[in-house]
């Protein structure tokens, strides 16, 4: 096996589990090969009290989305979501750089 | 007193004192399955032995009014209340759908005391899920709020599906077909039922905190709304849908109960703006304890008195 590696990005998306359906269309539309999912527990200690999104219920479940894929494209990708969701969705999204063994594959 | 709110009851002081304890969320998840399609196949079972026209004039009514509500309770939401538009409506939508685990311990309160309700009583209770998400969702876009449709997600939601689903299948297979499904979705409900009011509890102690950032004037109408709102129902029952007094206080525990699964989910996709919390709080952490412990009881004497 080639084992060459070669830089992609990583985007990881941390968001509210009712947005799942919404972001994968995005991700389809905007061109990435694939992605990951899983549910993850988390919450925030800001100064208005902490809140904990870790019950049950699809309002309080919270997934966590990974997508590799070339820098141009995460970026798109990043945008788009900050842009439809941001402003009253719980969303964090996150880029770092991978190294990859099959470029073909994202 | 009855097992089910002494679970219940554990649970909110397990999760007030921060106990480890918790209900994986598959669990959670399959229980709820378990209850919606159990309600709907017995409802099935039920309505297998009963006339279908017998039912058409109470859909009818129930519908109308299950739509009707966010609308009555809007204004009231808007001015006394002070919510912002968005909220309004969210709250509304909340109010205006239904909770199938108060019916299903009104049910089985009444049961305990012998007193018969109608066959087809789930049905009603199908028929409550979606109109008032939709009115909700309605008086938000109204007022230019809103964000992705969301019609087709309420009309299959997993509620609707399973107790639709229910009711048909039960009433197609009849009391033979069921005769092998009793062991699981008979014998076993009210256990159940046990378990996820544990859980319930659970996740209502996790919310009372949220109550006091949603204010007392929330607080009062969550009290408020569903003790009017059963009366209304009972009403409605007796005199305009001409249900027995069972039947009419099971209708008025549905009138006055508020969804606190579907209606946030499909609010929160709908009217994003809205802030989530003021909903499913009153709903969950308010009205459905206030439903468990004084609306029931309270709607089962004034039924049985009319």
């Amino acid at each position: 096996m080639n084992t060459q590696t070669h830089i992609r990005c990583q985007l990881t998306i941390i968001a509210e589990f009712v947005l799942e359906a919404r972001l994968m269309a995005l991700l389809a539309r905007l061109g990435a090969h694939g992605y990951t999912v899983h549910e993850v527990r988390g919450g925030s200690f800001s100064s208005e009290g902490a809140r904990h999104r870790e019950g049950v219920g699809e309002t309080d479940r919270t997934i966590e989305m990974k997508i590799i894929c070339e820098r141009a494209i995460a970026e798109t990708i990043a945008q788009q979501v900050l842009d439809e969701f941001a402003q009253h969705f719980s969303v964090r999204v996150m880029l770092a750089e991978v190294e990859v063994f099959r470029p073909g594959k994202y | 007193m009855d097992p089910l709110i002494l679970l219940f009851a554990l649970g909110v002081v397990a999760r007030l004192a921060r106990s480890d304890l918790r209900f994986p969320e598959p669990i959670y998840e399959a229980l709820s399955i378990y209850l919606l399609l159990a309600i709907g196949l017995k409802g099935g079972v039920a309505l297998s032995q009963e006339p279908l026209l017998n039912v058409a004039w109470p859909a009818v009514v129930t519908i109308a009014l299950s739509f009707a509500l966010p609308f009555v309770l809007f204004p009231v939401l808007r001015h006394l209340v002070r919510l912002v538009r968005a909220d309004a409506a969210s709250v509304a939508a909340h109010y205006g759908s239904v909770s199938v685990v108060t019916f299903a311990i009104a049910a089985a309160y009444l049961d305990r005391r012998g007193i018969s309700t109608e066959s087809f009583m789930p049905v009603l209770l199908a028929l409550m899920e979606a109109p008032g998400i939709i009115a909700g969702v309605m008086l938000a876009r109204a007022g230019g709020a809103g964000g992705a449709p969301v019609m087709r997600e309420v009309m299959v939601n997993k509620g609707i599906v399973l107790l639709a689903g229910g009711i048909i299948i039960g009433a197609v297979i009849g009391v033979d077909g069921f005769a092998s499904l009793k062991p699981l979705f008979g014998d076993l409900f009210r256990g159940v039922l046990a378990l996820f009011l544990l859980e319930l509890g659970l996740v209502v102690g996790g919310r009372l905190p949220d109550l006091r950032r949603a204010g007392h004037r929330l607080v009062v109408f969550a009290l408020a709304a569903p003790l009017l709102l059963g009366v209304a129902g009972l009403a409605c029952g007796i005199w305009i849908i001409g249900l027995t007094p069972g039947g009419a206080t099971l209708f008025a525990v549905l009138v006055a109960s508020a969804s606190y699964i579907a209606a946030p989910a499909a609010m929160r996709m709908a009217v994003p703006e809205a802030n989530p919390a003021l909903g499913i709080s009153a709903a969950l952490a308010v009205t459905f304890p206030f439903n468990v412990f004084v609306n029931i009881p309270l709607l089962t004497i004034l039924g049985s008195a009319s």
